[in-house]
């Protein structure tokens, strides 16, 4: 009996929500009172036996280079095989791309019930229940796992990264690996931008921009944030920004710390995929859009007065601090 | 070619949210259903600008669910489609729905399966990978772009960070998202013609719920918003700071 927690990588190196599903991992195996191991497909750059300090006692490494592509087939035959020499009873995801690939194909064929969106850790002390976001984040549902085997895969930006002390034994492991039906023919990943759904802080634009050519003033102000950049759906269905950016129930659900709406009305579903943010700030010239109920500051006025002046405090702050 | 749908019945996305019997049960008084928006606005639309390529090909949706399913499959044919096949049953554990898609799947050898990305209402996005495994296909999530090439199909699918553009021989389960197509309104034809298009009705086969949903739960609501005003902007700045700590 242990928790393994799936490592997702990209080009070597390990992702963020993969140490926020690394602290969930280790938090419930001291709940179970069992032990916990990572896993790793591919070639890793990283140093994997620092990750220890986020509670692993060990780590399990395929290092086959035609892992690093996710084909979910290929992954969910080794992961399976790999979790049941590992004699693992939970495994835990995160729920980013790779993990809607490839945790629901594991558990289908572990036949282990799976959680999928989870955000909290499970309720032991009556069965085995997990907290997840349903309706787009309009609510919670406490799901049951029924079966001995369980699949967790957590929503990114959920769980709190804990790092403490501690190295964890890295160890090849010998599974087959077959070769994958899907042939990958090109990779384009969005370079210089953060990544969505791990952002800390998101900006995101709407219709009240009035087009493409307004974006840099959010641009900037993301920029001066480190943040990642969102829209509402009007805006990416008029193409001014990109398909992924679109966030709301129909779009990329994100739960940064701080998410800025900037001439958006927020629309029922709209807020559907933002309102797990922690802090929500609007800049609406209308008193009366709806997004004000959801937010926790405001400024209602002007966007192209607004937003530059706000990239210049923050400046100024971050100047002064 | 024979390409499968499948298709759910979900709340509007309107809808207010709420539960009953001890928060154990969604309310659904006064709630409007629809077509699962990434079902129809992309796999179901994709489906049928396949079949409008190639008219050889048939296309048939299912749904797993209880009647109150039906008028949204026959909404769902007048978009398009051939046939509809529904499993008979309340059941919502996604592994179990899976299984019966999987029973529908092999009984009609199906060369390319759609699902849409996830459902708006329990959001698992599950269903595709565990019918592809469960049918030992490849499996595509994600797919912002899908076209054939005789029997083999180049794919885009959204990864973390970007996209990856692949070649894959059918069959193949593929979930759907925005990119795939556009949406479609149907027209009176197709709602004349849905009437009299086949919609069987099969009992499901005996499998285990692995899940089952024990209660829910709304959030907290917010303490209200507290303004700054427009000429006043190193005030947000600090209360981000200072209050909030978010900057
Ligand atoms: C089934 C379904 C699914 C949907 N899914 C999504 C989804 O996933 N995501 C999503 O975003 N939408 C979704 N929508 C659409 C949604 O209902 C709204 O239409 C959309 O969110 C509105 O986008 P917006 O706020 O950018 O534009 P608008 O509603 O046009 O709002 C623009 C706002 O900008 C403000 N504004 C204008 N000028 C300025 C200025 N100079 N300075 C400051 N503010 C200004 C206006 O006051 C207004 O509030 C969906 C709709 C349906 C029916």
């Amino acid at each position: 009996m242990s928790v393994l927690i799936f490592i997702d990588q990209s080009e070597g190196v390990v992702k963020k929500s993969s140490l926020e599903a690394l602290t969930y991992g280790a938090d419930l195996a001291k709940q179970l009172g069992t032990s916990a191991e990572g896993i790793v497909l591919g070639t890793v750059s990283d140093d994997l036996a620092a990750l220890g300090k986020y509670g692993v006692s060990k780590i399990h490494q395929v290092n086959n280079a035609s892992l690093n592509n996710v084909d979910a087939q290929v992954y969910a035959s080794v992961l399976s095989e790999a979790a049941t020499i590992a004699g693992a009873t939970v495994l835990v995801f995160s729920h980013n791309q790779t993990g809607k690939a490839v945790a629901a194909r594991v558990a289908a064929k572990l036949k282990a019930g799976l959680v999928a969106g989870a955000c909290a850790l499970p309720d032991t002390s009556n069965g085995f229940s997990v907290k997840k976001t349903v309706f787009s984040g309009k609510a919670f549902a406490h799901v049951n796992i029924l079966s001995a085997t369980k699949v967790i895969s957590l929503n990114p930006n959920s769980y709190k990264t804990v790092a403490t002390e501690g190295t964890a034994v890295v160890e090849a492991l010998a599974v087959t690996v077959s070769e994958p039906k899907v042939k990958v023919t090109a990779v384009n990943k969005i370079t210089g931008e953060v990544p969505l759904t791990e952002a800390d802080i998101v900006v995101s634009g709407g219709r009240g921009l009035k087009g493409p050519e307004h974006w840099g003033i959010l641009l900037d102000l993301a920029k001066e944030l480190g943040a990642a950049t969102a829209c509402s759906r009007p805006v990416g269905d008029a193409h001014w920004r990109p398909h992924h950016e679109h966030v709301g129930q129909t779009g990329v659900q994100v739960a940064p710390n701080l998410y800025i709406a900037i001439g958006i009305s927020g629309a029922i579903q709209h807020l559907a995929g933002v309102n797990r943010s922690k802090v929500i700030v609007v800049i609406n010239k209308d008193p009366e859009a709806p997004f004000f109920k959801a937010a926790d500051y405001g400024i209602v006025g002007d966007a192209f007065e607004v937003v530059p002046q706000l990239t210049a405090a923050i400046q100024k702050m971050k100047a002064g601090a | 070619m024979k390409i499968l749908v499948c298709v759910s019945k979900t709340p509007d996305t309107t809808s207010k949210i709420a539960f009953t019997d001890g928060n154990t049960k969604f309310d659904e008084a006064g709630v409007q259903w629809i077509i699962n928006p990434y079902d129809e606005w992309y796999s179901l639309v994709r489906a049928i600008e396949l079949k409008e390529a190639n008219p050889a090909a048939t296309i048939h949706l299912v749904t797993v669910g209880n009647a109150d399913a039906e008028p949204i499959i026959r909404k769902a044919l007048a978009l398009g489609g051939d046939e509809a096949i529904r499993v008979n049953t309340d059941n919502s554990d996604a592994y179990f729905i899976a299984a019966q898609i999987a029973e529908v799947a092999k009984q009609g050898g199906y060369d390319l399966i759609f699902t849409g990305k996830e459902t708006i209402d329990y959001n698992g996005s599950s269903i595709g990978g565990m019918v592809a495994e469960l049918v030992d296909a490849p499996y595509i999530s994600l797919a912002t772009k899908f076209d054939l090439n005789g029997t083999t199909a180049t794919v885009v699918r959204e990864i973390d960070g970007g996209e990856e553009t692949a070649e894959v021989a059918l069959p193949v389960v593929v979930s759907c998202q925005k990119g795939m197509a556009e949406q479609r309104i149907p027209n009176m034809r197709g709602i004349m013609a849905a009437r009299t298009k086949p919609l069987k009705v099969v009992d499901p086969i005996a499998i285990d719920a692995l899940t089952s949903i024990h209660s829910f739960e709304l959030p907290p609501a917010k303490a209200g918003v507290k303004l700054v005003a427009p000429d006043n902007v190193a005030e947000l700045v600090r209360l981000l700071h200072e209050e909030a700590k978010a900057i």
